[in-house]
């Protein structure tokens, strides 16, 4: 099929930015100006180049479309793009972020805006490529690539601790994956490919299989992150930049989620059901235990932290659930996720940006002061909690409608988490907000302004959109997961035959 | 089957031209002094091109001469084009270093292409003769290089450590050569092959082994593999630095394939006996060549324990024992090449007024003072520490797939997480670059050629993911090392 490559179009649009803002010259302020109009720009526009994908996306075919096909190093190893309806909600999630993220940095980023801008345009690139990639290399090139801008971002414009979060970041996403890399070595071995869809269809040994997994979850279990590989993920977010935590909290957690979807579950079924336990008490785990964890934070970025630990555990639950509402919900809740989290780190930011600290008892009573910003943070605070009519509800409760049909106990032990979630996200509320206004140097904060506003906006539309009319979203997933759950029950059904004789 | 008295010259132009070579450049210095070194210098690194293309030999099948001492096939063109490649560059890295250090010698030139000479040798040996003609021409070479600045305190201890470590690793080698021809009945290598074929399933003779894991023994000391590394940080600190840049690569490649040549051609059929000897030197160079680095407070330290590590990496490739192993190392070498002679730039650019400064934290706020030079130490760092999509994630690539295909599980294993220790203290240079503060300035790097080397290794290293700079080095790697089974 021939036709404008729209995919790597968007993919690499970013690069063409980072080729203008290299051309920059001139006075500092001048340059500083234009690299961020310039960033915001090419952002911008990758955003509206994806929204093609939006209209012309078929949501009627489980297949993968806008595929581009060229041979790339030989062997069978291809560069192949394409997506499907569990990836093109995640490709768009991300180039709406990226703006949002550009605006958050406009003036909380004061030194070395240039390569800042640069480091940016270059993840959006990777994350995408993440998203969209239909081989085994292409993902992994794009999945530690992102590494790097990443490790930059924290390193350089991150907080008082920022080299140490840094390195555990790097070292830790680095050990997850190498492993996951001699297992996709194996698997090239013994297919003799690297195509994700042919990979899909392969039967890989059982034995195999479960060491295959093993070693896929271990790079995703970090990037989610699960419990007891979550440490990275409070230092990286206390210490990241406003973006920078919002591109994790929003984009990079996903990935955990997008891989198992994508790789655990299609190319290993059996060792998915067998070691389904796992997940299910590395889920549990996480719920309960970060959630008390989060009630006992000082800082505020950290809370939302654990609290993103906590919502991975749902994701986790609703894709090991194995049929269409766990799953679906699990896409849900990592789109809600997407938004919400982002827009509570972005909500954290705002009035870092005015007290330059983070610890909740330096705050309180901001509702005298700040009335827009106090019904933001409602807004968005009721979004993480679940309330219905929001996107996390919808996510969380398919969650759990396809957990009670494979496990009640899971999903009585996972429902205590919605409580608990609703605890600390509305202790950390009542601390900030109410209350009276006692502290000095809070006197002088000023409310949300335009560029504040415009931030917010679009993310609170999407979040109410997904809570009133998931539809919209179900339908692009809809028929995708269909087709993953039958492609695995019939594998499953396969082995037991296989099994019985 | 000539019966001429004059052997065959041709496969051996090369050699031939770069003795010549030296002997003339040797006269061109005696007569001109030392004020000719920069002269001398460009010569050698001309030679050494035109050396390069006259041995060039990309026929199918292998021509032999010398009384069959001698090959010439494609996977000795391949090396050959590394080694001469990686002196050339060596030798044209010097030119400014020398001028500045006001230690202009025109021996300097000469010495490079007599190793360089040496090493063509070693790549080309098909007789465990020729195989001590070229690496004793090479080592000895390299001796007089590691102290070439003799009034210095630390090149002086540098030479002298390499001199008597290195001799006693070519005795142990000779050692095992005597014990070899005493069993076997021969040195040349086609020769032993033959006899080895016969030998079957059961195995070799004892001595046959003992003499074997001696040969191994002493090409170790050369690749500055586990256990036989020790020399490798000292002589990397205390040698001038384009000294080191040499040592880094070029000798190291010649080494290598002539392991893989030895392991290969003699003592092919005896791979049960030799697998594991490979096998536990790789793991113990990756694992120690990683741990030991962290700790390391000099770039040229750093450098030393990295190609430690390197090497480890490369014999994985070795370990798998078959065409696609052999081609992962090859390739692997060819990127090392590329990372190592960029690295060495970068450090002969760490030149403050008052003289070089070879510390890691130098380098601190280096993205500020230098942001170009910064960007390419950190491209060289990360494709050092295998992070994707630069090129050196795909020498790594190349090389764990061959051994998994091979089934070589824990060696993979404990390969990729001695990666992620590498990557710690690859990354350190980046954090000091990226994120501490700068103290004072490096003075900006005038020579031309240093900069266009150092641009050209870093664009190289990212663009290694286009097809079409990847397939041509893919597919000759391929090539070369088919030439070998």
């Amino acid at each position: 099929m021939e036709h404008f490559p729209i995919l790597s179009f968007i993919t690499f649009f970013p690069l063409v930015g980072v080729f203008f803002i290299l051309l920059i010259k001139g006075d500092q302020a001048i340059v500083e100006r234009n690299t961020r109009n310039a960033t915001l720009l090419t952002t911008i526009a990758t955003f509206i180049g994806s929204l093609i994908l939006w209209f012309n996306f078929d949501q009627t075919t489980a297949d993968f479309q806008f595929v581009e096909k060229a041979s790339w190093l030989g062997d069978n190893i291809n560069y192949h793009m394409g997506i499907d309806g569990i990836s093109v909600l995640f490709v768009l999630l991300t180039t709406f972020i990226m703006p949002i993220c550009i605006l958050a940095s406009w003036t909380t980023i004061k030194v070395r805006v240039k390569e800042y801008m640069i480091a940016f345009l270059f993840l959006e690139t990777l994350m995408l490529g993440v998203f969209s990639s239909l081989d085994l290399v292409l993902f992994y090139l794009f999945f530690e690539g992102g590494l790097i801008p990443m490790f930059l971002i924290i390193g350089v414009w991150g907080g008082k601790n920022k080299v140490y979060a840094a390195y555990k970041l790097f070292l830790y996403t680095l050990l997850g994956s190498v492993l996951m890399l001699l297992a996709m070595l194996y698997m090239y071995a013994q297919a003799g490919t690297t195509d994700i869809p042919t990979l899909m269809q392969h039967n890989f040994a059982v034995d195999a299989q479960t060491w295959l997994f093993l070693a896929f979850f271990a790079s995703f279990a970090v990037k989610m992150p699960m419990w007891p590989v979550h440490t990275w993920l409070p230092d990286a977010h206390v210490q990241a930049p406003t973006a920078g935590s919002v591109i994790l909290a929003g984009i990079l957690l996903k990935m955990g989620g997008y891989g198992f979807l994508r790789f655990s579950l299609p190319m290993f079924p059996v060792a998915s059901v067998e070691l389904a336990w796992l997940i299910y008490t590395l889920s549990i785990v996480a719920i309960i235990y970060t959630s008390l964890v989060a009630l006992v934070q000082q800082d505020m970025k950290k809370l939302i932290a654990y609290s993103s630990v906590a919502h991975m555990g749902f994701v986790t639950l609703g894709i090991f659930a194995f049929n269409s509402q766990g799953i679906e919900g699990a896409i849900m809740v990592m789109l809600a996720h997407g938004f919400v989290a982002s827009a509570l780190f972005l909500c954290v930011g705002v009035i870092y940006d005015r007290l330059h600290t983070r610890e909740i008892s330096r705050y309180g009573g901001l509702v005298n002061i700040m009335p827009k910003y106090a019904l933001v943070f409602m807004f968005f605070t009721m979004a993480s909690v679940g309330l219905p009519g929001t996107g996390n509800f919808v996510g969380e409760i398919l969650v759990l409608i396809g957990l009670f049909k494979v496990s009640i106990w899971t999903a009585i032990f996972a429902t205590t988490g919605v409580v608990l979630s609703a605890a600390y996200m509305l202790w950390l509320y009542r601390k900030v907000v109410f209350g009276e206004l006692v502290k000095e140097d809070l006197k002088a904060m000023l409310d949300l302004d335009m560029r504040e506003k415009a931030i917010f906006l679009p993310l609170i539309i999407f979040t109410l959109w997904m809570g009133v009319y998931p539809s919209t979203f179900m339908d692009f997933i809809h028929v995708s997961v269909e087709n993953l759950i039958q492609n695995h029950e019939a594998a499953l059904a396969a082995f037991t035959a296989n099994v019985g004789q | 089957m000539t019966n001429e008295i004059l052997p065959n010259l041709v496969p051996a132009y090369g050699e031939i031209l770069m003795a010549l070579g030296a002997m003339a450049l040797l006269m061109l210095g005696v007569f001109r002094g030392n004020k000719s070194t920069r002269m001398v210098s460009m010569l050698s690194a001309l030679l050494m091109i035109v050396a390069m293309i006259v041995s060039f030999n990309w026929d199918a099948g292998a021509s032999y001469t010398f009384g069959n001492m001698f090959v010439a096939d494609r996977f000795t063109t391949y090396m050959k084009v590394m080694v001469l490649l990686a002196s050339a560059l060596a030798v044209i890295m010097s030119i400014p270093f020398f001028k500045a250090e006001e230690e202009e010698r025109f021996e300097y030139p000469v010495l490079m292409v007599l190793a360089a000479l040496g090493m063509m040798v070693m790549v080309s040996a098909n007789d465990l003769m020729s195989l001590y003609m070229g690496l004793e021409l090479q080592s000895l070479s390299l001796y007089v290089l590691a102290s070439i600045r003799r009034d210095n305190e630390k090149a002086t201890e540098a030479g002298l450590k390499y001199f008597v470590l290195g001799a006693l690793s070519s005795g142990v080698l000779l050692f095992g050569s005597s014990l070899i021809y005493g069993f076997a009945g021969s040195t040349n290598f086609t020769a032993l092959a033959e006899t080895f074929s016969h030998a079957g399933d059961h195995g070799a003779n004892i001595g046959i082994i003992i003499g074997m894991v001696f040969v191994l023994s002493g090409l170790a000391f050369k690749i500055s593999a586990v256990p036989f590394h020790m020399w490798t940080p000292d002589v990397y600190e205390g040698a001038p630095t384009p000294v080191t840049a040499f040592f880094a690569v070029a000798p190291k490649v010649a080494a290598l394939a002539l392991l893989v040549r030895i392991l290969y051609v003699p003592f092919g059929d005896l791979s049960s006996s030799w697998t594991q000897v490979i096998i536990f030197m790789s793991i113990a160079s990756m694992v120690l060549g990683s741990v030991a680095a962290v700790v390391q407070n000099n770039i040229k330290r750093l450098m030393a324990y990295s190609s430690i590590g390197h090497v480890g990496f490369a014999l994985v490739g070795l370990a798998a024992g078959s065409v696609d192993g052999i081609r992962g190392l090859i390739i692997y070498m060819a990127i090392y090449l590329v990372m190592n002679v960029g690295t060495f730039v970068c450090i002969l650019s760490m030149r403050r007024k008052d003289g070089m400064v070879e510390e890691i934290k130098d380098l601190s706020g280096l993205a500020q003072t230098r942001p170009g030079m910064a960007a390419a130490l950190a491209i060289f760092m990360l494709s050092l520490g295998g992070i994707p999509p630069l090129a050196g994630f795909w020498g790594k690539w190349f090389v764990f797939k061959a051994a998994i295909n091979e089934g070589l599980f824990a060696l993979s294993v404990i390969g990729v997480l001695a990666s992620v220790v590498g990557a710690y203290y690859y990354l350190r240079v980046v954090k000091v670059m990226y994120f501490d503060q700068p103290e004072g300035e490096f003075i900006e790097q005038k020579s031309f050629s240093m900069r266009l080397i150092m641009s050209l290794s870093a664009a190289l290293l990212v663009i290694f993911v286009l097809p079409q700079i990847s397939e041509p080095v893919l597919t000759y790697a391929q090539v070369a090392a088919a030439s070998l089974f």
